[in-house]
């Protein structure tokens, strides 16, 4: 292959002779495994505030007419006398979705792995383009501050949801968050988009044509095959949203009507005319839904590596979970109507939506029986990064059985954005993918920064976040279906629900526990970076390239010649080898067959 | 300040579990290989046990949860015609998801826990068994084929409305932050309407033509009433931005969208005299009464009025994040007699007399 060429040729413009300066090393940097912590700590701390502000939520919801001094000390003038705002509720609901959805999950988790593991996993020197790889980090790293700054704005940040639905978000006089709060929020998210493309695009290139002699597609780990999908589905997808964001900003300040029409609002008649919400519905999803697979899938990528590394096992399927991953990516582009059974579309696609939505339970099915199988029989070391892993399985199934009763279209009208609604992906991606995301850093913080983390701690913060994340999604179920919709600043005015009132006390609790239990992470995980013990060059006995790599990080990630690749990357406890693991660069012993998965 | 005590106290925890953490790292330390902060056959014994106490913690939080909230959701005891079906449906996949979940934490945890590692034991090397694969790609193909079927019939069914069965039509009018309902009067026709019409010093509120014969006997309401056993057409519209008619008691809903009329339809089968009545109403109404005179308790002691009692009324609430008052937009729902529905029609205002010159 022409790739492998290329490849060779790459390797001269990479010697590890030219001189560093500290901006070039630790700011400006373009070499990925600097891009990668990067994107990590960014995220960690953009974590940081999207958990603060679920807490803040939880504590409103349960004791919603008390003063609380947690409210005045950080929401300031949105708390007068320690009492939350009803506008500052839900300007929380909308930035705690769009900082965990796309700060966190998708910039933090898939930046972070994509990056650090793409280049080592497939053998290459470094991304296709350092340099754009270093842009969108920055280009990432700019509309994070750009959020932040939002906060701080005089008619406080957008709070249409994380949806944001015009006409409340295109209409300052609707909501006081759809002023200058909406306007930054747009000019954030129009720059992260940018930035994930760029990231995107160079995945899938380096992907395609870095791989090392002998990498061929079906001797990609896991991990690799599920960033290249997930860089495929956000360049189909993001792009709709940044028009969809584009003729937003084109509705609010430049007076044009995609999205609103007939609308009479604090004793006026406005102008737009013939525009349609729907039809921002409409495109929001079409990035919306894929989002959550861009969201999911790379967790599932690392828990599937980490999964067969710690049960010294070879991956269960591994052609039928490269099958379901292309499925699920297929499916996942045409199922976005899922979210608008009801908003006044056509009854007739709610029925087709239904028919492609309850599809993708098969190869999400084939995938949950892949990883128990894998369990099965094994050798399993309970390192923390394989706890998270067989959690993230457990929520995985968990909330994803939920979806089968959201994606049923008449089932749907009942508990449509209701707290059910809340549970499900709460469960199904924001718990999985952060388990994910853990699981994976746990795993591979000896490749990242050369030392370990501290085992016991990561055993606390597994299980005490596992017994509380169950605790706070499992009852909220039980509200959504008793009919508490989402996204009320309190429910007392509503006497039918003051019997749920202790049901959201007790969720909370959970909440708050689960919140602070994170502090024991953090400080693991930077703690860690100066005092935790050194590692060894392979510290789990994986197979993958990335543990061939010297402990210290070069430019250029080998020194000498790349290592070639003569086998899959999942032959642990293989028969006829002394070790139970058998890394990929090692090449195949006179006679040895090579597995035909 | 209960929030602030829990914090405080959550953080006394950390600490402790961090000096924890510290005496074990002490006295692991020599146990430790050449190869530190890797699980040893100790931390696989003991998370395995964890494990299977997990798979116990998930059992215990579903069964404590049906037993203490299974009253809760809304799957029985609709008030709608098509109610039933959703429900049942609802009950159906509920069954199905029980069973997977049961079964498949079941295999997860219990193999977290069987296989847990040994120095020197070598795993299986089981890479792949398309027998294995297949079926666990059919058993969720016929199960899901199922579930289309049926939902998709119940869906059909529920959004296909029969204009021949002459329903009462009704509009729901959304803005922020309240509801109106706007009925056709004596022909049951809804007269044309459009926001631009607003003309607020002649009270002309919901915009409609005024010269328009069928708006003229139109009526507008701020409860919505309703015949049983009729079914009724809902036609919905808002003035300013998103909102949602959520009916939760008739398995109903539907989006208010400006610039475009959306509909919905139902029967109601249960009035509310009828409803009150049911043993898992009365039950539901007595809990939250006994909860109502427990929250009173420190408002009388501050001297405050005590907290209303409570009596169920259907309602319809707003279930679109639609701005600050969000919270708080509802409306009643009365389901009558034919009779009792037609003596409060006759109280209402006409449109054309309800006009302010």
């Amino acid at each position: 292959m022409s790739a492998h060429a290329d490849n060779h040729a790459h390797d001269d413009d990479h010697g590890h002779h030219h001189k560093e300066t500290f901006v070039t090393k630790y700011i400006f940097s373009q070499d990925h495994k600097m891009i990668a912590k990067q994107y990590l700590i960014t995220g960690t701390i953009m974590g940081v505030i999207g958990v603060l502000m679920s807490m803040m939520m939880r504590m409103q919801i349960a004791w919603p007419e008390e003063p609380n001094v947690i409210f005045e000390a950080l929401l300031g003038k949105w708390a007068p006398d320690g009492v939350m705002d009803a506008d500052i509720y839900l300007a929380l609901v909308t930035i705690h979705g769009t900082i965990m959805v796309f700060f966190v999950l998708t910039a933090g988790l898939s930046g972070t792995f994509s990056n650090l593991l793409i280049p080592l996993q497939i053998g290459a020197r470094d991304m296709a383009s350092g340099f754009l790889n270093m842009v969108s980090y920055w280009l990432f790293f700019l509309s994070s501050v750009i959020m932040v700054i939002s906060l701080f704005v005089e008619a406080g940040p957008a709070a249409a949801g994380w949806t944001i639905y015009p006409p409340l978000s295109a209409l300052p006089m609707a909501q006081a968050g759809s002023g200058m709060g909406m306007t930054l929020w747009l000019v954030s998210m129009a720059i992260f988009i940018a930035s994930s493309l760029l990231g995107s695009l160079n995945y899938i290139v380096t992907v395609i044509n870095l791989r090392t002699k002998g990498m061929s597609m079906t001797r990609l780990p896991l991990t690799i095959w599920c960033f290249f999908i997930t860089a495929v589905i956000g360049v189909i997808s993001f792009p709709v949203l940044l028009s969809a964001a584009l003729l937003l900003i084109m509705d609010r300040s430049f007076g044009t009507s995609f999205f609103l029409s007939d609308i009479f609002i604090q004793g006026e008649v406005l102008h737009y005319q013939g525009g349609s919400p729907v039809l921002f519905e409409h495109l929001f999803w079409f990035l919306g839904h894929p989002e959550v697979y861009i969201v999911i899938l790379p967790a599932m990528g690392l828990v599937s590596e980490i999964m067969a590394s710690n049960s010294r096992k070879p991956i269960f399927g591994y052609r039928a979970m490269i099958a379901s991953i292309l499925a699920i990516a297929f499916l996942s582009t045409i199922v976005w109507g899922h979210h608008m059974f009801i908003s006044g579309m056509n009854p007739f696609l709610g029925s087709v939506f239904t028919f492609t939505t309850l599809l993708i339970a098969i190869p999400s099915a084939v995938k949950a029986f892949n990883w128990i199988t894998t369990l099965w029989k094994g050798n399993l070391q309970m390192n923390p990064a394989m706890l998270f892993s067989i959690g993230f399985v457990s929520t995985f199934i968990t909330g994803g059985l939920t979806g089968i009763i959201l994606g049923d279209s008449a089932l749907d009208i009942n508990v449509h954005d209701t707290y059910f609604v809340v549970a499900h992906f709460h469960l199904v991606m924001g718990i999985s993918a952060l388990y994910g995301m853990f699981a994976g850093i746990y795993h591979w913080y000896p490749k990242m920064f050369g030392r370990m983390l501290n085992k016991n701690l990561g055993y606390i913060h597994f299980w005490v976040t596992a017994v509380c994340a169950y605790g706070v999604f499992f009852p909220m179920h039980f509200i959504g279906m008793a009919g508490l919709p989402r996204r009320y600043y309190t429910n007392s005015n509503f006497p039918l629900f003051d019997d749920l009132a202790n049901v959201n006390v007790i969720i909370t609790i959970f909440a708050l526990v689960g919140g602070v239990v994170q502090i024991l992470y953090l400080y693991n995980f930077f703690a860690s970076i100066f005092y935790g013990k050194k590692t060894v060059q392979n510290p789990w006995k994986s197979t993958t390239l990335e543990w061939t790599a010297p402990i210290k990080h070069i430019h250029g990630n080998w020194e000498g010649e790349i290592p070639h690749v003569h086998r899959w990357p999942y032959d642990y406890s293989k028969p006829g080898h002394d070790v139970d693991f058998v890394p990929q660069n090692i090449p195949l012993k006179d006679g040895e067959e090579e597995l035909q998965h | 300040m209960t929030a602030l005590l829990t914090i405080i106290v959550l953080v006394f925890i950390l600490v402790a579990i961090w000096q924890m953490v510290k005496i074990f790292d002490l006295a692991q330390a020599k146990n430790e290989n050449d190869n530190p902060g890797v699980a040893t056959d100790k931390d696989n014994s003991i998370n395995g046990y964890l494990m299977m106490g997990f798979l116990a913690f998930i059992y215990v939080i579903t069964i404590v949860s049906f037993v203490k909230w299974g009253d809760l959701p809304l799957v029985s005891n609709s008030a709608s015609e098509h109610g039933p079906t959703i429900d049942n449906l609802m009950i159906i996949s509920m069954i199905i998801i029980f069973f997977v979940q049961t079964v498949t934490q079941f295999l997860l945890h219990y193999f977290a826990f069987k296989y847990k590692g040994e120095k020197g034991k070598k795993a299986l090397f089981f890479a792949d068994n398309n027998k294995l694969e297949a079926i666990w790609t059919i058993i969720p193909v016929i199960v899901l084929a199922g579930l289309i079927i049926y939902g998709l019939n119940t869906w059909i069914n529920i959004m296909g409305v029969d204009e021949s069965d002459d329903p009462l039509v009704v509009e729901l009018y959304a803005q922020q932050f309240n509801w109106k309902a706007r009925y056709g009067g004596a022909d049951n026709t809804l007269g044309k309407a459009n926001v631009r019409l607003i003309d607020i010093d002649r009270a002309n509120i919901l915009g409609l033509d005024e010269s328009d014969p069928n708006a003229q006997d139109d009526v507008i309401t701020t409860e919505l009433h309703l015949p049983v056993g009729r079914p009724v057409l809902f036609k919905m519209r808002s003035q300013d931005v998103l909102h949602s008619a959520y009916m939760p008691h008739f398995r109903a809903q539907m989006n208010c969208v400006p610039g475009m009329i959306t509909q919905f339809g139902f029967t109601p089968t249960v009035t509310t005299a009828d409803m009150r009545q049911t043993s898992q109403m009365i039950e539901k109404v007595a809990n939250i009464n006994k909860i109502r005179v427990e929250n009173s308790k420190p408002l009388i002691a501050q001297g405050e009025e005590p907290l209303e009692r409570y009596e169920f009324d259907y309602l319809l609430l707003c279930n679109k994040i639609c701005g600050k008052s969000h919270y708080n937009m509802q409306m009643k729902i009365v389901v009558e007699t034919q009779e009792e529905y037609d003596a409060w029609m006759k109280e209402q205002k006409e449109f054309k007399n309800s006009l302010v010159n």
